[in-house]
């Protein structure tokens, strides 16, 4: 029999399908996909892995969508599949991968992520959440913001200090915060979109065991990067096939509607259309290189072109749109379960993508590490270290 | 699949390659080459990279005693050239390969491959893909007449590919009858040149239409490769002015500490990044023949182009005053973008081819009374 996972796999999800009904109970398959390490093969057995190489990831999840089996929706856990999971399987202990990464990968548990405080945000080793050890638990208070998903989430992954008398990144320690303690009260926070996505979080004497402390007490920044490096990669490099995003709508909107076209309109919409196409090229190279490791500065540059993109498209749109762009569908508030543009309006998704360029790490932050981390720029004198 | 990466055998050629290069065609000698001596082209460099490396025969199947490597291995070379500005005519001796592997002459290609005769396609560096080339010669029975302007890489070149009204012919580029002038070109480390044919001889190797498909197939192949060169010289630049902004110093502090500059190089530095997925996607088409090959060349020229000149662009100005001299090399960089964003047609057009193959219809004009 070959021993190479490539041959080895195709036969395994056969193998699976012929024991599991894809029309049967969603979740129950699921669950018993992750069982059979079909869920993130590159994971190691037991974590919902095959410890099979990353790249053959693409293979088994086409097999699945093909015959139709559910899928895990991970526009609606966003923030676990993209970002918790490799964060637990890099800094987890065997116990907490075994307790949290299967309900996050069937989508039971949604998680958010309780970074940003008001006082920190692009600054984010200025926070000021602390995590006071009391025997077996730590006692968390502070106030935490623009935490999205924060009113859904079973479970999020905390940023707290533990020491004061140390640098200001050495004193943070990273905890997985059970959003049904009590003292945690989530408020909901309406954004310019009229959506309230994401929260305010006050933590009051919110008690958590040290077993939901990730990583080493102190350790909290070295945990934080895996899962930041995680959120650039989540967040621009999605795959998608060609016309896949936002360039899709606006170019049918285009095909199916002359009477908007004018010359000038047609030369930026190709120039958007070559742009998107050179951003999907980059993510899909991006890709193919994770084939192979972890993250690396690359996610910092799909992510940036990918929210300077969106905003262009999404800008674009909303004026070749005419009269039809002066108009709204619905200011109502709401709580969104999924982060879906492609089902809103224009003027929606105009709004929305203002927030790609801020969320998970700014244009301008990500300017910065590009430029210190990759090409090795001096960092700017500041008077905080 | 689609494979954007490079892979061992790429990266091994590419290490060859540069370190070549670094020893024998530093920019001191690009500059000197092009400061003062008559022959433009580095002959030394050009008989050590088509005898030592073969790289003439590198898209030359091997049963006709190429090297058999593909276009993928070809790009990585250009990449390389570019990051040298080397003047070599590497890029002409592709384009004609690439129309005599659609031409099926088996015999010159077989000649080119063994013998390093070093050949070019007589069609003007600015003609583009998808529009036709006015045949550029007339066949009277016995010889060729005609004029073809601003031609690269023919210079060096022992033999003529050229398209006629009635087919394609290879000439002797020193026969009499042919008479080959360098032009004062942009890029100098591209010369370029004019070429009359009055009663040269030549011999015929396609008929028309295989004319017009070997010219259409070079130029796609040419759009589309070229966009690996301009990544090399992006790069080159991107390095370079990285480099300097760490060590120049102005207000008591390196330069490249300011966050207005470092901004716009990382600006720059995702530029490449996105123009080397796209270059890749093209040269990987072109290498397994894959019938986005068309559209991938125009998506390579419509992007990777304009991203080699700003990069060259910001390394004049970033460079400050010493970047303005002759005598530093920023010049031979920003001169080779600017020229390669003529050749094979401008972004504009590619945009254009762009439009046409995904189906983006420019608006018709309204009538009106
Ligand atoms: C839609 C959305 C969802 C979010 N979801 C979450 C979430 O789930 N969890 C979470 O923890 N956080 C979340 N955030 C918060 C987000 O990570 C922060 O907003 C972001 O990091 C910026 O921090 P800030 O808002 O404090 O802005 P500031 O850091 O105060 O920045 C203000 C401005 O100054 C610029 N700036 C700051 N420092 C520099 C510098 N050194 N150089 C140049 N410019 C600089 C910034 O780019 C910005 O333009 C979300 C934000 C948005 C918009």
């Amino acid at each position: 029999m070959s021993t190479d996972p490539g041959d080895r796999l195709p036969g395994l999800v056969a193998e699976f399908l012929r024991r599991h009904d894809p029309a049967g109970d969603r979740l129950g398959f699921l669950r018993a996909r992750f069982d059979a390490g079909l869920a993130w093969v590159h994971y190691p057995v037991g974590s919902g892995g095959l410890a099979a190489p990353r790249h053959l990831q693409p293979l088994v999840d086409d097999e699945f969508a093909r015959v139709g089996a559910p899928d895990n929706r991970p526009r609606r856990n966003g923030i676990g599949l993209g970002m918790v999971a490799p964060t637990l399987l890099r800094h987890g202990t065997t116990a907490q991968r075994d307790r949290l990464l299967r309900p996050l990968w069937t989508g039971e548990d949604i998680w958010c992520q309780l970074f940003s405080e008001p006082d920190a945000g692009s600054d984010l080793a200025g926070l000021t959440t602390r995590a006071v050890r009391d025997g077996g638990d730590w006692v968390v208070n502070g106030q935490k913001v623009w935490t999205s998903l924060a009113h859904r989430a079973r479970w999020g992954i905390l940023l707290a200090r533990t020491a004061t008398d140390v640098g200001k990144h050495q004193g943070i320690t990273c905890f997985v915060c059970d959003m049904t303690a009590p003292g945690v009260q989530v408020r909901p926070l309406r954004q310019l979109t009229g959506e309230a996505e994401f929260n305010e979080v006050f933590l009051t004497d919110v008690r958590l065991p040290d077993d939901l402390r990730l990583g080493g007490v102190g350790e909290g920044w070295r945990v934080a990067r895996t899962t930041l490096m995680n959120e650039r990669v989540a967040i621009g490099g999605a795959p998608a096939p060609r016309e896949g995003g936002l360039i899709g709508l606006v170019a049918r909107t285009w095909r199916d509607r002359p009477e908007l076209r004018t010359a000038g309109r047609h030369d930026e919409l190709v120039r958007l259309w070559v742009r998107a196409e050179a951003a999907r090229l980059a993510a899909l190279r991006l890709r193919q290189q994770l084939a192979t490791g972890e993250p690396g500065p690359e996610g910092s540059a799909v992510k940036l072109a990918f929210a300077e993109l969106a905003q262009r498209i999404s800008g674009f749109e909303v004026e070749l749109l005419g009269e039809a762009g002066l108009r709204h569908d619905d200011w109502t508030m709401r709580r969104p379960a999924e982060t879906d543009l492609l089902t809103r309006t224009a003027t929606h998704r105009y709004l929305r993508a203002r927030g790609n360029s801020i969320e998970g790490g700014s244009s301008e932050i990500l300017r910065n590490i590009i430029a210190e981390r990759v090409l090795g720029l001096p960092v700017e004198p500041r008077s905080d270290r | 699949m689609t494979n954007l990466r490079y892979d061992d055998t790429e990266e091994a050629l590419r290490a060859n390659l540069r370190a070549m290069l670094a020893t024998h065609s530093p920019w001191t000698a690009v500059l000197a080459r092009v400061a003062g001596t008559e022959e433009p082209y580095d002959r030394d460099l050009w008989d050590r990279l088509t005898g030592e490396l073969g790289l003439g025969a590198l898209a030359v199947p091997a049963e006709l005693g190429g090297a058999g490597a593909g276009f993928r291995e070809v790009a990585v070379v250009l990449e390389e050239l570019g990051r040298a500005v080397a003047p070599v005519p590497y890029l002409g001796s592709v384009l004609a390969t690439r129309a005599l592997l659609s031409c099926d002459d088996p015999d010159l290609l077989g000649q080119l491959a063994t013998e390093n005769r070093g050949i070019a396609l007589a069609v003007p560096f600015s003609a583009a893909p998808g529009v036709p080339v006015h045949p550029v010669a007339v066949w009277d029975g016995s010889a060729l007449y005609g004029t073809v302007t601003t031609v690269a890489d023919a210079l060096a070149a022992d033999l003529l590919l050229v398209p006629a009204t009635d087919g394609l012919y290879v000439a002797q580029a020193r026969a009499p009858g042919v008479a080959v002038a360098p032009v004062v070109s942009l890029d100098a480390t591209r010369p370029l040149c004019d070429i009359v044919f009055a009663h040269a001889p030549a011999r015929r190797i396609a008929g028309p239409d295989a004319t017009a498909r070997a010219l259409t197939d070079a130029l796609t192949a040419g759009a589309a490769l070229l966009a690996s060169e301009q990544v090399g010289v992006a790069q080159w630049c991107l390095d370079t002015t990285v480099g300097y902004l760490r060590e120049r110093r102005q207000f008591g502090r390196p330069v490249g500490s300011f966050q207005a500059l470092k901004h716009r190089l990382a600006d720059v530095w995702v530029e490449i990044t996105e123009a080397r997925a796209v270059a890749r996607y093209a040269a990987d088409c072109l290498a397994t023949g894959d019938p986005d090959t068309e559209l991938a060349a125009a998506l390579a020229q419509a992007h990777c182009a304009a991203v080699a000149v700003h990069a060259a662009q910001e390394c004049v100005q970033l460079h400050g005053g010493i970047g303005f001299t002759w005598e530093h090399p920023a010049h031979l960089y920003l001169k080779r973008a600017k020229s390669a964003a003529l050749a094979f047609g401008s972004a504009d057009r590619h945009r254009s081819t762009v439009a046409r193959l995904v189906d983006l219809p420019a608006p018709t004009p309204s009538v009106s009374g």
